[in-house]
């Protein structure tokens, strides 16, 4: 097929392919020669969580052909990349999947790290892990509410960003910003964790717990949430993995590929938990494992809490990360790394690396290419949301408009992280 | 009790309307009262809403945002009513009027005291019509035009699929609605709403017609296009369905009539099953009653739309056939069997 922009959409409307037809939905049996109506949901629309544009071609309710178009919020972050220093470059790539900060945050750093051979203190693996994961809940949640709302459970949305807003006052608290905070350097992060921050922690995760519960109450036991998601959406895990989905979709399938237990980074393989998976790949699994992920989650905070190593937060390495602001006064060294860092940034030799890490929607990956130079060569992203798009067709292809809204809601592709 | 069909045949055995100046003030009361009630729901949902939601919904325009509904219609009013060029203008314009006007004129038979609670001989309703039940039946079935008509003349794709999911909704629904009325009336013989609520003045007929009851509710949910239900609005969907292109007053309008239908459809459900004017005290306590009753069933409007998610298209058609109107069938049947046995 050639690109669909290429063509007028009038004329795509009548070479659209019928070929289904002859197994049609129960109950939706038509004429071959039924009449198409080409229907344009997005850019702006309630459902398409941002500004996804969905080309569909339908048949009476039943969609017979969808076709993502993106691009309305491509912002050139990859391409900007190049023009900054790699300690400002973090600010660019948080930018990119804008509910996954700390995750892509996380990527660019490590990628870094590794070119640059540098070793991050325990404690600031920790500190990232309980900040990646606070995330990983967070954007859960997000998703949680406005999945709920695109199936029409409105009250969903108001408590799940209401407890998202307590995940966000932690970042707060340890950032100095509720979202995009930059909290992870290069090296480790920016400050230790302010007194209280443990306490408060702790709470939200206690709170949280029984929040779950209280959600499972009203979705799980409703009759008609269940019929909504059960057995809608199919897509079989080999066309899956041909398509190169990650994340939850593929462990819905009953795939437990999660990159943090299949190849642990950031001290993953320290902690206790566990990999939710579902059976048969449906709406509902989609749900059941991303409930499950955020319980697991919380498991993963308390016990990077019980065994939150001392020491630095940061690397010492003085070529790499700013010294402490008391030894500016004092040391004369500690003012030329501090000027050369501010001024130049630091070097990374020469190479290319690709960080793989597991974000919220699947595998993140970032492909750094280093010249020398302080600046990097190229930054490319493989974002999840990105690629777990392309699964919409078979999701949604022969289903009623109902469940193609369903299957973007389950599918939550984030169109900052799509388009960056 | 005497035979159904000739309770239906004395037709012209209903309460007297009284005299032409208690006609009047009646007209007068019911348009002045009942209309208030419709914007006065609309705050009282969005309070609600905001407290089951957990944040505080309309607090500011008046004391706790009483005078909420009375800014937006003030905005409403002075926004432009724009129409598409693929629109038919007049139908965009008479659509918002066929829906407000079938919700008001419903109102007219809604009974809400006794014959005679306040002296003289005339109902405490707008008029008492021997057909009463078809009346309402009519009147809901023409309200959907103003859906359909409005959909389908703004030459939207999105309020063109809203209008046909309107139109299979009616269809589906107003059978349902219809048989369920239809036990209570073979139980009271007749057809008159006054007749009907006289005749629970012992037992409500919610306790022997609980199926008629639960079933009249649920197509209610269907007929005012309320959550679960507001498949030709899903907002998620088709971003409003069929008052898509709808903009300014005529959107009001069309806002309005939503909420006017929930109160009539509770009124109905107050009368026809829940006892209307009876209940303890004196009898000009009756509107009292009546309208606690209406409130009741307009909260569990409003609490449900807090609550469940939105029905898919054939689900809503699988209910609708294979379970309401069996059900529905099956309630008039043992009801007719049963009054004529005893």
């Amino acid at each position: 097929m050639s690109s669909p922009l290429s063509v007028p959409y009038r004329e795509r409307e009548e070479s659209v392919t019928l070929e289904r037809l002859e197994a049609p939905l129960a109950g939706t049996e038509v004429e071959a020669d039924a009449e198409l109506l080409t229907i344009n949901i997005g850019p702006h629309h309630p459902a398409t969580h941002g500004v996804l544009r969905l080309l569909c071609t339908l048949e009476g309710e039943v969609v017979r052909d969808v076709v993502p178009l993106i691009g309305y919020v491509h912002t050139g972050i990859e391409k900007s990349c190049e023009d900054q220093q790699y300690w400002k470059a973090i600010t660019f790539v948080e930018r990119m999947d804008y509910l996954a900060y700390y995750f892509n945050a996380y990527a660019f750093c490590a990628a870094v790290e590794r070119l640059l051979d540098e070793e991050v203190p325990p404690r600031a693996q920790y500190l990232r892990v309980i900040h990646m994961e606070l995330n990983r809940i967070a954007s859960h949640l997000f998703w949680l509410g406005t999945a709920a709302l695109d199936l029409g459970a409105i009250s969903m949305l108001w408590w799940s960003l209401r407890d998202r807003d307590m995940i966000l006052d932690l970042f707060e608290m340890s950032g100095g910003q509720r979202l995009h905070t930059r909290y992870f350097q290069v090296g480790g992060v920016i400050e230790d964790i302010p007194p209280g921050f443990e306490r408060k922690t702790r709470d939200f995760t206690a709170n949280m717990r029984t929040r779950i519960g209280q959600y499972e109450a009203l979705l799980d036991e409703n009759q008609i949430f269940v019929e909504r998601l059960h057995e809608v959406g199919i897509v079989p895990h080999e066309r899956l993995k041909d398509l190169g989905v990650s994340g939850p979709l593929l462990r819905a399938t009953g795939d437990s590929w999660d990159l943090r237990k299949a190849m642990p980074y950031c001290s993953y393989e320290h902690f206790d938990f566990r990999i939710p998976v579902g059976t048969v790949g449906d709406h509902y699994d989609r749900y059941r494992v991303r409930i499950a992920e955020m319980r697991e989650s919380m498991r993963i905070v308390e016990q990077a809490l019980d065994g939150l190593p001392e020491g630095p937060f940061i690397t010492d390495n003085r070529k790499v990360a700013l010294p402490p602001r008391h030894e500016l006064a004092t040391s004369m060294e500690a003012l030329i790394y501090h000027f050369k860092l501010v001024t130049e940034g630091f070097r990374v030799p020469p190479g290319e690396v690709y960080e793989a890490i597991e974000s919220p929607r699947g595998e993140l990956g970032c492909f750094v290419v280093a010249d020398g130079s302080s600046k990097p060569a190229r930054v490319h992203m493989r974002d999840p949301s990105f690629i777990n798009l392309q699964s919409l067709h078979d999701m949604a292809q022969d289903d009623l408009i109902a469940d193609l809204i369903a299957s973007i809601a389950m599918l939550d592709p984030i169109l900052g992280g799509i388009d960056r | 009790m005497s035979s159904p069909l000739a309770a239906v045949s004395s037709a012209a055995e209903v309460s007297s309307p009284g005299p032409l100046w208690v006609q009047l003030v009646k007209a007068v009361v019911i348009f002045a009262l009942v209309l208030q009630l419709a914007p006065t729901l609309v705050w009282l949902e969005r309070r609600l809403l905001g407290r089951f939601q957990s944040r505080l919904g309309p607090n500011r325009v008046g004391p706790a945002g009483l005078l909420q509904p009375v800014a937006d219609v003030i905005k409403l009013v002075s926004k432009e009513s724009s129409t598409p060029t693929t629109a038919v203008p007049w139908m965009m314009a008479i659509a918002p009027v066929i829906s407000i006007g079938t919700a008001v004129l419903t109102l007219a038979i809604i009974p809400f005291g006794a014959p005679g609670a306040y002296g003289g001989e005339f109902a405490l309703a707008g008029i008492d019509v021997s057909i009463g039940i078809l009346y309402f039946l009519a009147f809901g079935s023409l309200a959907f035009y103003g859906l359909l008509l409005g959909g389908w003349a703004s030459g939207s794709k999105y309020s063109f699929l809203g209008s046909m999911r309107a139109a299979a909704q009616l269809v589906s629904y107003e059978v349902a609605i219809g048989l369920s009325l239809l036990g209570v009336a073979i139980a009271a013989g007749s057809l008159s709403l006054v007749d009907i609520v006289a005749a629970q003045d012992k037992v409500w007929f919610v306790v022997p017609q609980v199926v008629g009851f639960l079933i009249f509710l649920v197509a209610g949910f269907a007929e005012a296009a309320r959550p679960p239900f507001d498949l030709p609005e899903a907002d998620a969907e088709l971003v409003a369905g069929y008052n898509t292109e709808f903009g300014g007053m005529r959107f009001g309008t069309f806002f309005l009539a939503e909420y006017l239908e929930i109160i009539v459809i509770s009124a109905v459900a107050a009368a026809v099953f829940l006892g209307g004017w009876h209940g303890p005290g004196p009898e000009f306590l009756g509107p009292t009653w009546m309208f606690l009753k209406m409130a009741v069933l307009v909260l569990l409007f409003i609490w449900v739309r807090a609550t469940v998610p939105r029905l898919r298209y054939d689900q809503l058609m699988s209910l609708g056939w294979k379970i309401l109107l069996p059900l529905a069938t099956l309630n008039v049947l043992v009801t007719a069997t049963l009054v004529v046995l005893l």
